[in-house]
């Protein structure tokens, strides 16, 4: 079990570095979804079966969807026609494939062997975590609900189309 | 072996939180910025999980799900700014957001 540890922390420093270094946005988003996964994995390995599944509906499912949309509105200009013809090319996947097998191929050994966690580790499940959450951190519930309202409001009073401000005799000096 | 993994886990959490952190300070699109952004909140929730899976404890994970309720309203709110930089300056490149300066 230690290895697979050891070869999904390869996984996830190799797809990060790529996140970091790269040039076209939705390869690098590509890479950040596979070291997302990693970490999951390694979530697993851990003993925490719930914090891995959310990793993977929230954060490489949720974050990663809005990021996309984000790209797709921003239309970067001229490179996206070129990016348009390039994106069925095989150099644009087979790097976070490659890294994706190799998490399924653990994934699966991980699943068919019964031994799901080191011997000496205690698999913490949903309902202990549930417990603790709506326990003693009912404030921190609160708190984050909270965070996440004002997160939504303040995304949509954000995102909304400015209506003009200037007067139009005022116009042209103030464009830019 | 325990003892290795979290030592292990913990080096992991600090790579990867280095790496975002070289992503954000040298990077000038503000969509990979954000990326990295997300990547080291990820390796402070990972530093979290490792933590509460030594001393056998709920608390990390507890610790892990507010860190990503953060992540995904900062993120909401983050493409929401980026969006308005794209409407009115035409670009995501940071180095053109120096009107306070001139």
């Amino acid at each position: 079990m230690t290895i697979i540890f050891y070869i999904a922390s390869i996984i996830a420093i190799i797809a990060t570095a790529m996140v970091v270094t790269g040039k076209n946005a939705i390869h690098a988003l590509l890479y950040l979804v596979v070291s997302l996964l990693s970490v999951s994995v390694i979530f697993f390995i851990l003993g925490a079966p719930f914090v891995a599944a959310l990793e993977v509906i929230v954060y490489a499912g949720a974050i990663m969807v809005l990021i996309v949309f984000a790209i797709m509105m921003l239309n970067l200009g001229k490179a996206s026609v070129k990016n348009e013809k390039e994106w069925f090319s095989i150099k644009a996947w087979i790097g976070p494939g490659i890294l994706c097998l190799i998490l399924l191929t653990e994934f699966i050994y991980v699943v068919y062997s019964a031994q799901f966690v080191e011997n000496n580790m205690t698999v913490i499940g949903p309902q202990q975590v549930g417990v603790s959450l709506f326990g003693s951190y009912v404030l921190g519930v609160e708190l984050t609900a909270m965070l996440l309202m004002a997160g939504i409001v303040g995304a949509f009073h954000i995102g909304n189309e400015r209506q003009k401000e200037h007067h139009r005799f005022l116009q042209k000096e103030n464009e830019v | 072996m325990m003892q290795i993994s979290m030592n292990m886990g913990l080096l992991l959490a600090a790579i990867l939180f280095l790496l975002g952190l070289i992503g954000v300070l040298t990077r000038r699109n503000i969509l990979f910025v954000l990326m990295s952004l997300e990547i080291m909140l990820n390796a402070a929730g990972l530093a979290f999980v490792v933590a509460g899976a030594h001393w056998m404890q709920s608390d990390g994970q507890v610790m892990f799900i507010f860190i990503l309720a953060m992540a995904a309203a900062e993120v909401s709110v983050g493409l929401a700014l980026i969006l308005q930089m794209h409407r009115q300056h035409k670009t995501v490149d940071t180095n053109v957001l120096n009107v306070l300066r001139d």
